[in-house]
């Protein structure tokens, strides 16, 4: 039997010293809905997927605001992003009480870094099963920031986590000097929605109750848009349902498709155990359909 | 209920009998009729701290001297800490909490550095001031201040100038001419000669306010008794887009005026 004696807990390395439950933490991330943000020289623009358990459920919150000037877009658990928000939350308003002085974006993205890697390294802990986008506006301008539980910090122009995540990237590589020469945020914010609809499965379209936008900047602070509110955004989409996405499933038959979505989204449980206990091979495979897909876009 | 500040929250004696402080010791002595007190009094002290702003920056100076009580005990103590790279922070009063909030200020530059990735976040004047504020008001609410009065002189935001006071109380409040302790007495008065009111420190040049502090400073040595010759100044100009910091020691007070005491003999009556 091909059990693997190396994903106990957090603080044992694989023999190619690889952190099993960080890794398990990263899938946990891709499990969830996707996040899109995007920046140009003024603004930051985060878009999120939002999703509901059952017809009659509510859809879970995807974006949080931190303080006027800094706000988050979470995929994967969202207690665990609620803790850190709350941190983030203290930062800021420890920031304001004893300096005077918003919390920089860098700061406050290394400090949940920090926080995320301690738990990489002590027993008993697990890492955070969610990724963020943290979008700031301080006096070094706008920043993007990913902030992974492996305690990894990254800033970018324009980025996606969650689900079929990767087919917002690549709209976004395609679309990257328009959007970072976006003066005005109606047209950021369109960009952010068109690499958000790229991420949709074929049966669905961006509707104002599983939309979620903000955006935050200069002159204009932090400010979450869902529900009605996002219709206005909707309007200005040629399409809210992914067309090229039907595409693509034309062209390559309704298995591969299909397939990847039954393992993913249907049974999400099924999958992560499958990853815990079959080890690699069933994470691969899945990830292998995955990307299958994403390298048709 | 006693309205007596010191029995608040016990029973009146003469009501209920004396009150049994063993029953709950909340940090009585048993002997005692008020409450433990920490910090009393300062041992090693500073005196003076002087600060000018003018057109573009601001001038702040401290003397050398650690005094024990009357004692002139130290002659070499440095009093104006500086704090990243335009910030300056002076400091009178008690010498060993002096040592203190200099490190607090280093600890605070160390966490700016480690954090500040992408580099241009400065921790600036106002910064340092509203931290001390927070520090200085939170130790006089724990009954255990930190006996100083503190000047902050640096550039805001816009890089405009920036000086600001606190003190041990939590006090603090701005003017275009600060000073702490006997300066207030005596440094103050000739200072507002350039700045009568609050806005007219951008009508007064560097040279100027040099000057101003000098003079200042040795009428200090003149009349308190505390005070040393030997002082720091520094001057933070922001000019062509940068900001330049003179960190001038070992200054002394010259140009003193001793000749008239010849003349002066006796209290009234003594002729020779």
């Amino acid at each position: 039997m091909f059990r693997n004696n190396y994903d106990n807990d957090s603080v044992t390395y694989s023999p190619t010293g690889r952190l099993f439950q960080v890794e398990y933490a990263l899938e946990a991330i891709k499990q969830g809905s996707a996040a899109v943000g995007i920046a140009s020289s003024n603004h930051v623009v985060l878009v999120a997927l939002k999703r509901n358990v059952e017809e009659l459920g509510s859809y879970q919150k995807k974006i949080i605001k931190v303080d006027d000037h800094m706000g988050i877009a979470l995929a994967g658990l969202a207690p665990d992003a609620r803790v850190l928000s709350n941190y983030l939350r203290k930062l800021a308003m420890n920031s304001k009480l004893v300096f005077n002085r918003p919390l920089p974006t860098s700061k406050a993205v290394l400090s949940i870094a920090d926080k995320a890697q301690e738990n990489t390294q002590s027993y008993g802990s697990r890492p955070y099963g969610v990724g963020l986008l943290v979008a700031g506006w301080d006096e070094t301008g706008a920043h993007l920031y990913e902030f992974q539980p492996s305690g990894s910090v990254l800033e970018y122009y324009g980025t996606a986590i969650g689900a079929r995540s990767q087919a917002a990237r690549t709209y976004l590589e395609r679309n990257l000097e328009t959007i970072r020469s976006c003066e005005h945020i109606e047209d950021l914010i369109v960009h952010g929605l068109n690499a958000l609809r790229d991420t949709l499965s074929q049966d669905m379209e961006l509707t104002i109750r599983n939309t979620s936008v903000s955006v935050v900047g200069k002159d204009q602070s932090f400010t979450v848009y869902d529900d009605e509110d996002v219709q206005q955004w909707l309007s200005k989409l040629d399409s809210t349902s992914n067309t090229r996405n039907n595409d693509d499933d034309d062209e390559n038959g309704d298995n591969a498709g299909g397939d990847a979505d039954e393992s993913n989204e249907a049974n999400p449980t099924d999958a992560a155990q499958e990853g815990a206990a079959g080890d690699s091979t069933n994470t691969n495979a899945s990830g292998a359909a995955d990307e299958d897909r994403m390298d048709t876009d | 209920m006693n309205h007596d500040p010191f029995a608040w929250g016990r029973p009146r004696d003469d009501v209920y009998g004396a009150y049994n402080r063993a029953i709950a010791d909340a940090g009585f002595k048993e002997t005692s009729e008020i409450p433990t007190k920490h910090t009393q009094q300062p041992i090693i002290t500073g005196t003076s701290v002087l600060g000018l702003k003018f057109k573009n920056g601001v001038a702040i100076a401290a003397d050398n001297m650690g005094s024990y009580g009357s004692l002139l005990r130290f002659s070499n103590i440095e009093r104006l800490i500086r704090v990243g790279d335009e910030t300056i922070v002076g400091i009178s009063g008690d010498i060993s909490d002096l040592q203190h909030i200099e490190r607090l200020l280093h600890q605070l530059e160390t966490e700016e550095e480690v954090y500040d990735s992408d580099g241009g976040h400065k921790l600036r004047a106002p910064h340092v001031h509203e931290y001390l504020t927070r520090l200085l008001y939170n130790r006089r609410s724990k009954m255990d201040p930190l006996w100083n009065a503190i000047i902050v002189a640096g550039f805001n935001d816009d890089r405009s100038p920036f000086m600001r006071y606190v003190d041990l109380l939590g006090v603090a409040y701005g003017a275009s001419a600060l000073a702490t302790g006997f300066g207030s007495h005596l440094a103050i008065p000739l200072l507002r000669k350039l700045v009568p009111y609050d806005s007219d420190y951008e009508k007064v040049t560097k040279e100027e306010a040099h000057e101003a502090i000098l003079n200042s400073m040795r009428v200090l040595y003149y009349r308190d008794a505390r005070a040393g010759d030997k002082f720091t100044l520094a001057v933070l100009t922001f000019e062509d887009g940068k900001v330049n910091v003179s960190f001038e020691q070992n200054q002394k007070v010259e140009n003193q005026n001793w000749q008239f005491a010849k003349n002066i003999i006796g209290y009234g009556s003594k002729q020779l």
